[in-house]
């Protein structure tokens, strides 16, 4: 009989927990990590900040993308203590005394999702890009969010939603 | 917001209780495997006019959730916001096959709509009572009867007071004609769409509950490899960790997901593969042609195995003047739902008795849980399978698996348990859409009319496979064979693969007789919506459309399925010394009858063109030894903002025509039409599922050896 061994050692660790401080959404959070955890775990079952989601853990679909000061990374490749010092913005994060982000209201008013599993990610992934380039050509949009997948296939309609905040923001910002 | 999620799904189970109560108690019960006749199966309406209406299909991004609710608010007469669907709650809601086969609109919206036109009329009776008069002369609007002779109207809330609807659906209930409708046929925005957009929607994988216990799956190394021994003591040694060992199935489950995975990672486990060769991605085909299935029936797919068979078709081949023969090839691929399998069990036991509840993202909920309750070993009325809207499926969530585990552990720990698989492991372990060979030999006479037509699909499926085109000799067949993966539905089915191979052949066949292939198909079609689609895209497309030369080409392809009528042109720009396919644009024209949303039915046609990019170019699993080889979003490629071309929608509304599904039959066109196009730029005929997925210089290198 031929056998094949499927054991893989990951260390055995819990007694390895560390409490970080960490700051999300403009709050401080203190937490008990496992020296293994991502940012996205600590997100999602330590913070119950739910509205960043798994895809595949490679950062390679983008459904986990939160800010990182301005940045847009994808927290499933992170460890949880390299988010130490710098402010995390979540999807939850957007909304101010119940208004949407315009980012958001555009996804809506554009209907740029189907199943919107990858909606949280790529609406912050558009935030980042908004901060960095304002107004943004399609060619731009495209290569920012080409790390984020949507397999319902909605991209020119998030192309679209990404335009129209744009243009919303930039009226917005006129004297 | 620890432990919100649970508290939300309570909350709102617990607004329900009111309607639920009486709705169990009247004998037929939800859940039933039997189509309940009676309205208040269907829908209740609060003391307040709120409207509950309960289906067991399911919203994995198809928007039916939405469609639904225009289709009832249309009939019922009430505001869109009165309304809210409880979907694919095998308790709650009555017994639905599943959510595929694009059904849902064509047979739960036009139930619906007669559920809701029965209420309407008897709230139209209960109006007369109360008033003491006549029905005639009242009419129903924005959820009021109104009498407009006395100037009087009562709220539907009032009128019902809370209680249900003691009616049967009325099946000669008089429905809205489309070409009257106000709120259905309309662009209404997708219900929930706020809480998209703020993260707020919990999926299944996004729930939480107290005391949860987190799992994982001991996965064997390859497929169909069996469990030799298993040493769990590391695990075991780990605080709050347990090991489930049954057979071969071993799962742990840990106070927390690190926990969970370290206790997986400590279990140390040996395997026996199954003996023998087995097939590889590279030999798959010609596998599948020598390796018959015993019986009918691959994967989820039924239909006729038998061939079908008109006029003589070896006859009319041998004497056409114009004969070609082809091979076409589709490879496995995956369906890659963003969300992966998920499941959280909770398994409770009181004088009662003992419960599973099982919240799970499936597209068929009572067969799920069905397979739950014996996997578990308990009575099916025992068990509840819910399925929060889901982060998409495509025809790959048929089945339970994460909730048959969880549900496993959940029972044997006494713990609710949260399982969330990986990619990889929705990559390695769940099904894939079947690989085919389809082997055409058709001719066409001297008016250019396909005189004969002999078509062989080696396990891709049934679907659609007969021709659209009325040819008087032909005989197709579908051979189901012994698949070495696991496989089952994909959006369309085999319509993709049925129509890649049709339509390829059709395009060369009009190419051998010099007939412009758009004035091809409209010669030999005789379907009149069909002919429509096929010059509506011709038309928008600018046919030709473009200045030959430079790397560009143009294709079209068009089929019927599922009662939708599709038409496709493609744009390709080729890059010849890189190789590298681009499809430039893409105009498709889609008729399936009455359009009950337009935006919506918009936005699934652009979406299955997009999937269709990486089924058309790209996507292939890759598998050899009965492992898959490229099982990460890193290796398998899907298809990204710079896949995607300019698209263009023609939607063909027939509002004298009942409304369709429309979620898979777009999708079949857009890989014929590519291919086409790729020959008109190149001179190159592609052949094979994914058609350059290294670009085309392989691809053009690796199909010389195909017949």
């Amino acid at each position: 009989m031929l056998a094949m061994s499927t054991a893989a050692s990951r260390g055995t660790a819990s007694e390895r927990h560390m409490r970080i401080e960490i700051q999300v959404n403009g709050h401080r959070r203190s937490v008990d990590v496992d020296p293994s955890q991502t940012l996205l775990e600590v997100l999602r079952d330590e913070l119950g900040l739910t509205g960043t989601k798994y895809g595949c853990g490679e950062g390679r679909c983008g459904a986990c993308t939160v800010l990182m000061g301005s940045h847009a990374v994808a927290s499933c490749t992170i460890p949880a203590q390299s988010a130490v010092g710098a402010p995390i913005t979540t999807v939850e994060g957007l909304e101010h005394d119940g208004h949407l982000h315009p980012v958001q209201e555009a996804f809506i008013a554009e209907e740029a999702f189907q199943c919107a599993y990858c909606t949280s990610g790529m609406i912050m992934a558009s935030v980042a890009l908004l901060r960095a380039t304002p107004q943004p050509t399609s060619d731009d949009i495209a290569r920012a969010l080409e790390t984020n997948v949507c397999r319902c296939g909605t991209y020119p309609r998030i192309v679209a939603a990404v335009r129209r905040a744009a243009a919303s923001v930039g009226a917005d910002d006129r004297p | 917001m620890v432990g919100g999620g649970l508290l939300v799904v309570l909350v709102s189970r617990d607004a329900l209780a009111a309607p639920v109560i009486g709705r169990l108690t009247e004998g037929k019960a939800p859940g039933d495997p039997q189509i309940p006749e009676a309205v208040s199966a269907w829908l209740h309406i609060d003391e307040h006019g709120a409207v509950t209406v309960f289906t067991g299909k399911v919203e994995f991004g198809q928007g039916i959730r939405t469609s639904l609710a225009q289709e009832v608010a249309e009939e019922l007469r009430v505001p869109m916001s009165s309304i809210s669907l409880v979907m694919g709650d095998t308790m709650l809601t009555p017994f639905d096959m599943g959510t595929f086969g694009s059904r849902s609109t064509p047979q739960m919206g036009t139930q619906l709509r007669k559920v809701a036109a029965t209420a309407r009329e008897r709230l139209i009776a209960l109006a007369a009572e109360h008033w003491h008069g006549d029905a005639s002369g009242l009419t129903a609007a924005n959820g009021r009867v109104t009498d407009p002779r006395r100037h009087r109207s009562i709220g539907y809330g009032e009128l019902t007071a809370g209680r249900t609807i003691t009616e049967n659906v009325r099946d000669d209930v008089a429905l809205t004609p489309a070409s009257h409708w106000s709120v259905a046929g309309t662009s209404v925005p997708r219900v929930g769409a706020r809480d998209l957009v703020t993260g707020r929607h919990q999926y299944t994988s996004d729930m939480r509950v107290p005391d949860v216990r987190y799992a994982k799956v001991l996965r064997a190394p390859s497929i169909g490899a069996t469990l030799a021994s298993l040493d769990a003591s590391g695990a075991e040694s780990m605080p709050g960790v347990t090991v489930t060992h049954d057979g071969d199935f071993v799962g742990v489950t840990a106070p927390s997901a690190p926990a969970a995975a370290q206790a997986l990672g400590a279990l140390r486990a040996t395997w026996t593969p199954v003996p023998g060769d087995a097939p590889s991605s590279r030999d798959i085909y010609e596998y599948l042609r020598r390796t018959p299935a015993p019986a009918r029936g691959a994967g989820n797919e039924g239909g006729p195995s038998e061939p079908f068979e008109r006029g003589d078709p070896t006859g009319a081949l041998a004497s056409a003047p114009h004969r070609l023969t082809q091979s076409y090839t589709v490879a496995y691929i995956a369906h890659v739902p963003l969300e992966p399998r998920a499941a959280l069990a909770q398994y409770t036991r009181d004088a009662g008795g003992d419960r599973l509840t099982v919240w799970t993202g499936t597209q068929r909920p009572f067969a799920v849980r069905d397979q739950v309750a014996e996997a578990v070993g308990m009575p099916n009325d025992r068990v509840r399978v819910i399925v929060p809207d889901t982060g998409s499926g495509y025809g790959g969530k048929h089945t339970g698996e994460a909730a048959v585990e969880a549900a496993r552990l959940a029972k044997q720990t006494g713990h609710p348990v949260k399982l969330v698989w990986t990619r990889e492991e929705e990559f390695r372990w769940a099904y894939f859409r079947p690989a085919g060979v389809i082997d055409v030999d058709a001719a066409v006479d001297a008016d250019g009319l396909i005189a004969a037509w002999i078509f062989d699909n080696y396990n891709s499926g049934p679907a659609a496979i007969r021709p659209p085109y009325p040819i008087a000799n032909q005989r197709v067949t579908f051979h189901p064979s012994v698949s070495p993966l696991r496989q089952g539905s994909y959006r369309a089915l085999a319509a993709t693969a049925n129509h890649f191979a049709r339509e390829s052949h059709v395009s060369e066949l009009a190419h051998m007789v010099q007939i412009d292939p758009v004035a091809f198909r409209l010669k030999n079609l005789d379907d009149p919506r069909l002919r429509d689609v096929v010059q509506k895209a011709a038309d928008r497309f600018g046919w030709p459309g473009l200045t030959h030369g430079d790397g560009r080409g143009v294709g079209i392809a068009c089929g019927f399925e599922k009662g939708g009528y599709v038409a496709t042109c493609a744009e390709v720009s080729v890059d010849k010394n890189s190789g590298d396919v681009r499809i430039v644009r893409a105009v498709t024209a889609f008729d399936c009858g009455a359009i009950v949303n337009p935006d919506g039915l918009r936005n699934q046609i652009a979406g299955a063109l997009v999937q269709g990019v990486g089924g058309a170019l790209f996507e292939a699993i890759e598998f050899d030894h009965g492992v898959i080889r490229n099982a990460h979003l890193a290796d398998y490629r899907v298809p990204r903002f710079s896949d995607v071309p300019s698209i263009d929608v023609v939607l063909v509304n027939r509002p004298d025509e009942p409304s369709m599904g429309a979620g898979e039959a777009p999708i079949m066109a857009l890989a014929p039409a590519v291919a086409a196009a790729i020959f008109d730029a190149t001179g190159l005929r592609l052949r094979a599922l994914p058609m350059a997925p290294g670009g085309l210089k392989m691809a053009a290198a690796s199909s010389t050896g195909a017949r």
